[in-house]
């Protein structure tokens, strides 16, 4: 650490653009917003109804994603096959892929005409224009961060660990839950909380796959995008109560999380 | 050590982030910035290119989108030379922001229909057929045009539909008729035209009371507005005319 030492110029006038160019917005919205008509827009309900659906759909797309991307990343880590890294390019594909087109790929894949779209039809599942499909498309495009990042931290762990405890006659799976997920916390944790922002914010999917309608569809990023049309002064206050939101839950899950570990 | 190259070093960073950020705005040569409605967007491609033959030097940039975005868009500062919206009261939000010079002139205008995937697996033969239980009707969100002439033909024939899903524009709910996700959609009769074997129509009956007026006007900001003025000539001259009317357009 260079605390007490000189920062050297060469890092901080960059550092100092880069950190002004991402805080300049932020701040704008806060200054410029019209704080008065928070009450009034809160009031609205569609506007409850969208921030709540935003909610629940990030959260269920994130507890999706953990579900079986924490095993994928431990596959792509620890287990040698044929192509894995084929895969590993492919799955993390979603996230340089612009989110319309994993929109327009959903509808490919899942949609009514899609690859398993006469599959899914057969069991009475119909993705495009409801809630599930708004959970598809953030899952789509915020799962990849998350087996990224755990596969970062799989790949920095010390293997020893799994090592000692398979010598001790411990099985694969006794393993992973009392040893490797523990270590594994932190990791996933961030994976998570990266997701979940990814998922919360995603708009150029859900409205191409799951389409906009208030209270099934309309998540908050279609709701801002739409009352920019005619009301910005509500956009506005949308916009800031998504960063109020965000901001809220990104520090309630650092403490939780990070403080037990570090 | 010498500091004086690393402060140096240290300028050259930002600089160049911001020299790159304004080398993205400018441009040579004399360029008209045209926004569209959605509905325009083949026919104004074709009239941007048969302008620029006719005047070579002048570079037409179209962006075509929902038509109360592009207003926003106008009345926030956009850099744009000339708007053709789908609805006289998008473009009065021009209008009032005071961003358009002159009043605007109406050039074409259009008729809604109905639109299907050439299968029309839900059997629509009519509106009321769209406006059946369990039908994945699509419409354009109330605040485009095509949303609201889809709200005044329901309410005119006194049903009430049930969208699955309200689209930013028109295209949008066009290329969810095409991509076979949507059983019907709401669209202008000039996108079924240019849709052609990828979708079918379902006229409307008494369509011709929801005809919308398509103004277009020059903007206050435009950085060119002599060849933004020749182009509006061009697209209200009996050539323009000619080609909007080939594509579906009822005259103004």
């Amino acid at each position: 650490m260079t605390r007490g030492r000189r920062v050297p110029a060469t890092l901080l006038v960059p550092a100092a653009v880069a950190a002004a160019f991402l805080l300049i917005p932020l701040l704008g919205l806060v200054v410029r917003a019209p704080w008065r008509q928070v009450g009034t827009q809160l009031q609205e309900h569609d506007v409850l109804t969208a921030l709540r659906l935003s909610l629940e759909c990030a959260s269920i797309a994130t507890a999706l994603s953990l579900l079986v991307g924490v095993p994928l990343a431990w596959v792509l880590a620890r287990v040698e096959f044929p192509g894995r890294g084929v895969l590993r390019a492919l799955v993390t594909l979603p996230l340089v892929l612009p989110p319309v087109v994993g929109g327009v790929a959903l509808f490919l894949g899942f949609g009514r005409n899609g690859l398993l779209g006469g599959a899914l039809a057969d069991i009475g599942v119909s993705l495009p224009f409801t809630t599930a499909g708004v959970v598809v498309a953030e899952a789509f495009v915020a799962m990849p961060f998350l087996v990224v990042a755990v596969e970062g931290s799989l790949l920095a762990m010390d293997a020893r660990y799994d090592e000692a405890a398979a010598t001790l006659g411990a099985s694969r799976w006794f393993t992973f839950r009392t040893v490797t997920l523990p270590l594994l916390v932190p990791g996933i944790a961030a994976g998570g909380v990266l997701c979940w922002a990814r998922a919360l914010g995603e708009f150029g999917a859900t409205i191409t796959f799951a389409g906009n309608f208030p209270g099934t569809t309309q998540t908050m990023p279609l709701k801002v995008y739409l009352a920019l049309q005619d009301k910005p002064d509500a956009a506005f206050v949308l916009s800031l109560l998504m960063l109020v939101v965000s901001i809220t839950i990104l520090l309630a899950l650092r403490g939780r999380w990070l403080a037990r570990w570090t | 050590m010498n500091h004086r190259p690393r402060t140096a070093a240290a300028a050259v960073a930002p600089m160049t982030f911001l020299a790159v950020l304004a080398g993205c705005s400018g441009s040579g040569g004399r360029t008209v910035v045209v926004d569209a409605a959605a509905s325009l967007t083949p026919t104004f491609t074709a009239l941007a290119r048969q302008f620029q033959r006719a005047h070579p030097g002048v570079h037409i940039r179209l962006n075509f989108g929902g038509s109360d975005t592009l207003a926003a868009q106008i009345t926030q500062g956009a850099p744009v030379d000339v708007f053709a919206a789908a609805s006289t009261s998008t473009m009065q939000t021009v209008v009032h922001a005071h961003a358009a010079s002159g009043s605007p002139q109406v050039f074409v205008r259009n008729q809604p229909e109905l639109a299907v995937p050439p299968s029309n697996p839900a059997h629509i033969n009519s509106l009321a057929d769209s406006a059946r239980a369990g039908v994945k009707l699509v419409l354009c969100a109330p605040t485009a045009p095509c949303g609201a002439a889809a709200q005044t033909v329901y309410r005119l024939a006194r049903l009430t539909p049930h969208p699955v899903s309200e689209e930013p524009d028109v295209t949008s709910v066009l290329s969810k008729v095409e991509l076979g996700e949507a059983d019907v959609g709401m669209v202008y009769v000039t996108d079924v035209q240019a849709a052609g074997a990828e979708v079918k129509a379902v006229p409307i009956a008494n369509a011709d009371q929801t005809i919308t007026s398509y103004p277009i006007v020059v903007t206050k900001q435009a950085a060119d507005p002599a060849d933004a003025t020749a182009f509006v000539r061009y697209v209200r001259s009996a050539a323009g005319l000619r080609l909007l009317r080939g594509a579906g357009f009822l005259p103004p």
